[in-house]
């Protein structure tokens, strides 16, 4: 389920459209992972705390933007790409693949309450897509 | 036995009471089938299911997202057993529908976005987690008599 040309732009342009707002959709994103799916914070032990909106998260919830965008910037080539992110999370990090459809669900949910006249059926499709290429290139190196 | 707090309960029971059936069924139906569209193969006597927009001016689609948001209802007003509640419907779409019980949490998560956009920040992490452990419940209980 490859994006298709019309598809990226799609991606582009709403993630440009955004752009203003990107730590705040990170720092929600990452609240609701961690409250929505309890079990998620099994990877966080090493944090002071992971209560909604905490400065760790606020931190990390950034983070994550951060490597969304660069993402964003290297739509024809996600798996060549993010190879360094995908090295970090094989062997650093080992997070369990089925997360990251854990908090492409709360990405999702972030962008339909933040953006709901942007956030169209096609948009989402475009998104969605994006976000599943995104992990399938993040689980690239895990074996 | 699922165990639901106070909080969920309330929670859960807010949504329903605000919710606009004419507005939201159509909404999720419309976008399940945009996002998923293998979910279409149900739906082939619905006409004209070809792209996005005829999707999204489809008059069966609309009164059929509908029918189904309110299918909810009966989980909301029997929320300590949704498992019985729904066999008699999980019978339906298992042996006479063929539905691959996946569908129901694709719906479910299009619901979700649609009511995220809906109620936007009042859509609280909290609120959003008794949702979709509601929703969760919801599907497993529409799955269960697959056989």
């Amino acid at each position: 389920m490859s994006l298709t040309e019309k598809e990226k732009t799609v991606v582009r342009d709403f993630f440009g459209k955004i752009v203003a707002r990107s730590d705040d959709i990170g720092t929600e994103s990452l609240t609701r992972l961690l409250v929505v799916y309890p079990q998620t914070k099994s990877y966080f032990d090493h944090w002071k705390e992971t209560t909604p909106y905490s400065a760790p998260v606020r931190k990390h919830g950034i983070n994550v933007m951060g490597g969304i965008y660069e993402a964003v910037g290297k739509l024809d080539d996600l798996k060549g790409g993010l190879l360094t992110l995908s090295e970090l999370h094989a062997f650093m990090l080992r997070v369990d693949p089925v997360n990251f459809k854990l908090f492409t669900n709360c990405i999702l949910v972030v962008l339909s309450m933040l953006f709901p006249e942007d956030f169209t059926p096609q948009v989402h499709l475009a998104v969605d897509k994006f976000m599943a290429l995104l992990a399938l290139a993040l689980a690239e190196k895990y074996r | 036995m699922v165990e639901w707090t106070d909080a969920e309960r309330a929670a859960i029971q807010d949504i329903f009471s605000n919710l606009d059936y004419e507005d939201i069924g159509p909404k999720a139906l419309r976008r399940c089938l945009i996002v998923y569209p293998w979910c279409q193969r149900y739906f082939g006597g619905f006409g004209n299911l070809y792209n996005a927009e005829a999707i999204l001016s489809n008059p069966m689609v609309a009164a059929h997202g509908i029918v189904v948001l309110h299918g909810l209802d009966r989980a909301m007003k029997n929320m300590d057993n949704i498992k019985n509640t729904y066999a008699e419907l999980s019978v339906l779409h298992s042996e006479k529908l063929h539905v691959d019980p996946d569908n129901f949490r694709l719906l479910a998560d299009c619901l979700s976005v649609v009511i995220a956009g809906k109620m936007g920040t009042a859509f609280t992490p909290e609120i959003q987690a008794a949702w979709q452990k509601f929703l969760a419940v919801v599907v497993n209980a529409l799955g269960r008599q697959y056989h």
